[in-house]
């Protein structure tokens, strides 16, 4: 750096160094004064709100011990995010597995089928879902039609629905960090095993399953945080009965304007999420795991 | 190499792996028979096909509206994202030190941080600064919300983007701004289209800020597709999803084209 700026005054010329240094700051300057006045701090405020109404006092944090219903959406919520992340990451796990053992041509197949479910809207994924599930829903009427059953099943609107439906939209993002993992993997290690005696299912388990887990912990966290949060489909699917966090915190601010309520599960909610992240700093690359590594 | 490893994926785990995939993609196509069935309530086609759905669609001035003004924000919020996204990338990529990547660190904020909680904080402020229900604070939130998506996908073409290119234009006498425009923009032009149709389809997807900062005048589509859902379910709506599968799709090849140009 030095050397280049005395290169600058040794010809002559003007030390450009500084001046290119803050061209370049100027580049970083609308955004990052963007995202500071209309990100950062709106988000700021939403901590501030929940420390201060409706008095000021850690009043509102209380409720999240005291109050039933605050209780019983947390549990919801935890359990659905739990089972979601539970079944994505293993459905992911046997799609990213196949993916790396494919040919050429039918991974580019199969990739095409995880990425395009991932720009399709969210709100076109749910509804899809709804016709399918619901009471008077396709699934419904083709087993009515066979003969199989005479009430109709009770596939959405409860945890089931919900459930269907997040593992549906989780499951790129659980497949992208395996794929990527055990990309890293040298096939050889498992060529090795077998050669050596071991089982197809031995050498997995014991050879390329280990040198799988910096993937799996990493879509596992990433599908959990995004699960934690997700609104739009939970609330189509659970038709207003079953209610997780995000739903819970948009009817206290919409519907019943409890904005010191809303904002302390808001502020908990975010919280949480970085207390996880923390405490998996040391175990997976985040900056990887979310897109900039 | 590739053949060694085929010898790890039996028979049973492809077939599931592919049964898996399978079950991502065909429900979404459900939509396109549903849309032309020929009865008055979400079906299957029965007695032969029929377009009077995508007639409702094309005819009512509600989702018409709804569509301009999606299609209006997502144009405004994209251009908001890509110029300053990009712009910071290229700062950020250039600079290279602690505080750039500290910039980038906290991009990842938004990414990371649930919708729900941003939209409080930012219904609050948008009363303050009087923009609820107005295009341009629609347009803002989507805009500043895209930026990160924008700078994540930029750095990553940036990332294969050789410096020396530039260094070669500026000791040879070009400007910051001239090494911008014809040096490393092109370089990078791949990437800076993946972030635009990128931040274009967060704005257009985008639900839950606009449930809290839209009310009468603002009815974009995916809140016209959210109410809908929720009160009255037509086979209308399948018409309107299979119409955004078409366009996603579209868009896709797009940027499938984009990006198989970069790599010739």
């Amino acid at each position: 750096m030095t050397a280049h700026a005395e290169a600058g005054v040794l010809s002559g010329r003007r030390p450009f160094f500084r001046d290119q240094w803050n061209a370049y700051w100027l580049m970083v300057a609308p955004a990052a004064l963007l995202m500071a006045a209309f990100y950062f701090y709106p988000l700021v405020q939403v901590l501030w709100i929940s420390v201060t109404e409706p008095s000021p006092g850690l009043d509102n944090y209380a409720q999240l011990f005291t109050n039933l219903s605050i209780r019983r959406t947390l549990v919801t919520t935890a359990r659905i995010c739990v089972v979601t992340t539970a079944i994505t990451v293993v459905l992911g796990y046997v799609v990213a597995y196949v993916l790396v053992h494919a040919s050429p041509r039918a991974q580019r197949w199969l990739f095409l089928g995880v990425l395009v479910p991932l720009w399709i809207s969210v709100l076109v994924r749910a509804f899809a879902w709804v016709t399918l599930l619901a009471r008077e829903g396709l699934i419904n009427h083709a087993l009515r039609d066979a003969g199989l059953i005479d009430q109709p099943l009770a596939l959405i609107w409860n945890e089931l629905g919900i459930t269907i439906g997040m593992v549906h939209y989780m499951i790129p993002y659980a497949v992208l960090p395996l794929y990527a993992s055990m990309r890293d993997i040298d096939a050889r290690t498992v060529s090795a095993a077998r050669g050596l005696g071991a089982t197809r299912l031995y050498a997995f388990r014991r050879v390329f399953l280990p040198q799988s887990l910096p993937g799996i912990i990493g879509a596992t966290v990433l599908v959990f945080i995004f699960s934690l949060g997700f609104f739009v489909t939970p609330a189509i699917l659970g038709g207003g009965k079953t209610l997780m966090v995000a739903e819970f915190i948009s009817l206290q601010i919409l519907d019943l304007l409890r904005w010191g309520l809303g904002t302390m599960l808001a502020t908990s909610l975010v919280l949480f999420i970085f207390l996880l992240l923390a405490a998996l700093a040391r175990v997976v690359d985040l900056k990887r795991l979310f897109g900039a590594g | 190499m590739a053949d060694e490893a085929r010898i790890g994926a039996a028979r049973s785990t492809r077939s599931l792996g592919w049964a898996i995939v399978l079950f991502l993609v065909l429900p979404i196509t459900i939509v396109v028979p549903v849309s032309l069935t020929d009865q008055r309530y979400l079906s299957l086609p029965q007695d032969g096909l029929s377009l009077r759905h995508y007639v409702n669609l094309f005819s009512s001035a509600e989702w018409l509206s709804s569509i301009a003004q999606s299609f209006v924000i997502a144009l405004g919020a994209a251009t908001i994202s890509v110029v300053t996204g990009t712009l910071c990338a290229i700062g950020c990529w250039r600079i290279g030190s602690r505080w750039s990547e500290l910039v980038r660190v906290l991009m990842l904020v938004p990414i990371i941080v649930p919708t729900i909680v941003y939209a409080l904080g930012l219904y609050r402020l948008w009363v303050q600064l009087d923009l609820l229900d107005s295009y341009f604070g629609v347009m803002l939130a989507h805009g500043v919300t895209g930026i990160p998506y924008v700078v994540v996908i930029v750095s990553t073409s940036l990332a294969s983007f050789d410096p020396r290119l530039e260094q070669a234009a500026r000791n040879l006498g070009a400007s910051v701004p001239y090494a911008l425009r014809r040096v490393i923009l092109p370089g990078i032009m791949p990437g800076v289209i993946s972030g635009a149709i990128f931040a274009f389809i967060h704005s257009w997807d985008e639900l839950v800020l606009v449930l809290f900062i839209a009310s009468r005048t603002i009815f974009t589509l995916p809140r016209r597709i959210w109410d809908g859902i929720n009160e009255h379910l037509d086979p209308t709506m399948a018409a309107v999803a299979a119409v955004l599968v078409v366009i996603t799709g579209l868009l896709l090849l797009l940027d499938m084209r984009a990006r198989r140009r970069a790599a010739e």
